[in-house]
């Protein structure tokens, strides 16, 4: 490794370390604990709307069971499997990216992007079909079967369209993110001293994978809990 | 034979050493900087411009407060001009005051770091900052808001036809600005303090931006998500917050002061921390009792999450959990109340000089009292029904916000100006303004607590006949404000061009900003310092000053 040719007292600057640092140890600690620090304020930020969520769960149940039965629980099922794998690879692209394989790296960051675009994808086809079925709130919201519920029914497709929203958009972002990671993977620029990026990477990717393992019980498995089932 | 004397020193040594204002010229070393103390001048320029405008309204209200009757703004424009102040005192002024200005040029220098930890998104979060502005510039110009700054639903989302969603959004921004300030401070205060500063030797403004970090980061997302759920339904007319349409208007308030009780303390938090600097310069002591003031300010970050509601005891919550909330909120009041008995303590026979810093950290720690005392009253449930959304709710978070908050800004503005600038402003002229302010003040503000108990109802742009004696002096109070404000701005401009030299430490205070020339190189070192000294050690200080005048 590079650190035990190199003289103790020559100065070497590893071409990613940043000036404010005196080291790459520190660096990659800061980056770390910033990505730690940034999530725990996407957790206040998800916490926010979960808690509205759940309170009007509490004053609506009825409404909310109908609204759940709304939902494609296969579609939900398959996606979360999908986010499940892809936390897998993004696990697996952090190790190999440590042990310094370029090319594991490589396929395994672009399996995990492939995961979040097909994540995306499917998701796309749900929004379609509620669409199509009138469930988009606002003028163009349909609900036939017991008008009265219709406004709550359409608070709870707001927190759907919400909360899954808010997500998607962060699986955009990791996506958009890991073209960025890919393509330095490709220019070999980690290895086992440097790999903070992926890893920081990674933090967020299990963080979005998180926050879906919440809602798909809260929008498809549980709404209707302990209303029409018992 | 000796053709260098002293003064020539003095003098010679700024224009011969390259420091962070003259490393490079022109726009874009500026728009485009990483460096921290660029980022926090960019932040003093945008705030200050901001206080203006903000103060601005001001004024006009309380012009039109001078007479009883409604005659110089109509009550929608009276309506506008509390909000749009409000608004733009809280969001665009006083939370990124001090941590964006003061703290972002102070904080790394005070760890002895080159620069804080993430420097690209501290620019962002000047950016970020910049389009909340703007967005914010945008309403006033197109017509305004006139929701108050608290937004309450459903009047925001159903029937105001002002331009609510742009404010909102503007706000929304904003919080991330402050979100990524905060999350920089801590990774910097955790990863990057130098050799041997060890967490019970920082500075106490270190401590207490730390907190007031953590307070940015927990609270702010709340009110992000609070004000898209806001957005939403005015935007496709659902009833998240209606009552109408099945939503519930207290969860509004409940999500809204969730954040904004703690934003109290994202204001409060670092005067306090500015307060603990300035005291034990001014008095050459160190803190008295410095683990008390270090973690009574996590104490107010924990316990600041824990009271919102009292600003809801008439809003319909239910008697128990107001009587919780009552409880919680005289609890909050212990660590701010060891704060003041820790200066208190460290003033005592301390040798005190009254400088303009001290003068105005003098003035903070008097009206803070004040302003928390009067909390107290309103933390009581049957006192607060009965001045619930009077003036003496105004006069209360103005003891705590102006009296407190921007004094200490203030009084941090003086006293790292030297650095800052590397020149002196004016002493008289700064111990003048800071006289005026008090004074001023006290005139504005002190009537509107006897007006709130009588009963004036805020928010309002006439107000019944008997009340006009007391509206008088406080509108007379805000012109002096008004010029006690105005002078910092005249004379800290010319001190640019005209102040004396500071040179590196001129108060001869203890802390690593003080080691560093003035202004500091870009890298605020020329190498990493190494600390063996304890916190605020003027005795030490003062005992080794003593030998080397003895040898
Ligand atoms: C500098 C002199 C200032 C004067 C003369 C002044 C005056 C006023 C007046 C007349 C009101 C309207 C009260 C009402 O009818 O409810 C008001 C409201 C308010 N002020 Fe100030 N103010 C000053 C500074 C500040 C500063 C520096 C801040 C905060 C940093 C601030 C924050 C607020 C807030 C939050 C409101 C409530 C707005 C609302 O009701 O929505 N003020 N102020
Ligand atoms: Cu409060």
């Amino acid at each position: 490794m590079s650190d035990v040719t190199v003289h103790a007292d020559e100065h070497v600057h590893h071409p990613f370390l940043q000036h404010q640092f005196e080291d790459l140890g520190q660096q990659h600690e800061a980056s770390t604990l910033g990505m730690w620090v940034f999530l725990a304020t996407e957790i206040l930020f998800f916490g926010g709307v979960l808690m509205a969520y759940w309170i009007y769960r509490t004053i609506y149940p009825e409404a909310w069971a109908l609204a759940g039965e709304q939902q494609n629980t296969l579609a939900g099922g398959i996606n979360t499997l999908v986010l499940i794998t892809s936390s897998l690879t993004m696990a697996l692209a952090v190790r190999t990216a440590q042990l310094g394989s370029r090319r594991a790296t490589l396929v395994f960051l672009f399996a995990t992007m492939l995961f979040g675009a097909t994540f995306l994808g499917i998701k796309a086809y749900e929004y379609n079909a509620h669409w199509h079925e009138g469930l988009f709130p606002g003028s163009h919201f349909t609900w036939h079967e017991n008008p009265e519920l219709a406004p709550k029914v359409q608070l709870f497709m707001v927190f759907y369209w919400g909360m899954t929203g808010l997500h998607a958009l962060h699986m955009v972002i990791g996506v958009g993110l890991l073209v960025w990671i890919i393509s330095r993977a490709w220019r070999s620029h980690f290895g086992p001293e440097y790999y903070s990026p992926v890893e920081v990477m990674g933090l967020y990717w299990h963080f979005v994978d998180i926050v879906w393992i919440f809602l798909f019980p809260f929008l498809y498995l549980i709404p209707h809990f302990g209303v029409l089932h018992g | 034979m000796t053709s260098v004397t002293y003064h020539d020193v003095q003098f010679l040594e700024p224009a011969k050493t390259r420091n962070y204002l003259n490393v490079d010229y022109g726009a874009l070393s500026w728009l485009l900087t990483k460096d921290h103390k660029r980022i926090g001048i960019l932040y003093m320029v945008s705030i200050s411009v901001m206080f203006i405008l903000g103060g601005f309204f001001a004024l006009m209200m309380r012009l039109e407060l001078l007479t009883p009757e409604g005659d110089l703004l109509t009550s929608d424009t009276y309506n506008k001009f509390f909000t749009l102040h409000g608004i733009i005192m809280i969001f665009f002024f006083l939370i990124p005051s001090i941590p964006a200005v003061l703290g972002n040029f102070i904080l790394p220098i005070q760890l002895g770091a080159k620069d804080l930890a993430f420097p690209r998104i501290n620019l962002l979060s000047w950016y970020l900052y910049m389009i909340g502005a703007f967005t914010g510039l945008l309403v006033v110009i197109i017509g305004g808001v006139d929701t108050g700054w608290t937004f309450y639903t459903p009047f925001s989302t159903q029937y105001s036809n002002t331009h609510v969603i742009g404010t909102t959004f503007g706000a929304f921004i904003v919080g991330f600005s402050s979100i990524l300030t905060g999350l920089n401070f801590i990774v910097t205060i955790h990863r990057m303090r130098a050799p041997g500063l060890t967490w019970y030797r920082l500075p106490l403004f270190v401590w207490a931006m730390y907190a007031t970090s953590l307070v940015q980061l927990l609270a702010t997302p709340i009110l992000a998500i609070t004000l898209v759920m806001l957005m939403i339904e005015r935007f496709i007319h659902v009833g998240i917050f209606d009552p109408a349409l099945g939503g519930d208007p207290l969860l509004f308030q409940h999500m809204f002061w969730f954040y904004s009780h703690p934003a109290v303390y994202i204001m409060i938090l670092p005067a306090m921390g500015v307060a603990s600097e300035v005291v034990a310069a001014f008095t050459r002591k160190k803190i008295f009792g410095y683990t008390f003031v270090a973690y009574s300010s996590l104490a107010i970050a924990f316990l600041g999450f824990l009271v919102w509601a009292h600003h809801m005891f008439v809003a319909g919550i239910s008697v128990y959990s107001a009587m919780i909330f009552s409880f919680l909120s005289y609890f909050v009041a212990v660590p701010s109340a060891i704060k003041v008995f820790n200066w208190t303590a460290t003033l005592y026979k301390g040798s005190v000089s009254w400088q303009t810093p001290m003068l105005y950290i003098l003035g903070f720690i008097g009206l803070f009292t004040m302003g928390g005392v009067t909390g107290l009253f309103l933390a009581a449930l049957g006192l607060d029904v009965h001045v619930t959304d009077t003036y003496f709710v105004v006069a209360h978070f103005h003891y705590i916000m102006v009296g407190g908050a921007v004094m200490g800004y203030f009084a941090g503005l003086h006293y790292w100006w030297p650095k800052i600038t590397g020149r002196m402003y004016p002493e008289w002229w700064a111990r003048l303004g800071a006289l005026l302010v008090f004074v001023g003040f006290n005139l504005t503000f002190f009537p509107q607590f006897i007006l709130g108990y009588l009963g004036m109802p805020r928010r309002y742009h006439a107000y019944a006949p008997e009340f006009q004696v007391l509206n008088v002096m406080s509108t007379a109070g805000a012109s002096i404000l008004a010029v006690g404000y105005m002078l910092p701005l005249v004379y800290l401009l010319w001190s640019l061009r005209f102040g004396r030299k500071a040179g590196t430490n001129p108060w001869g205070a203890v802390g690593l900003e003080w080691t560093t020339s003035s202004p500091p190189p870009k890298d605020n070192f020329h190498e990493t310092p190494v600390v063996t000294w304890e916190a605020y050690d003027y005795p030490a200080m003062l005992k080794a000053m003593g030998e080397t005048q003895n040898v």
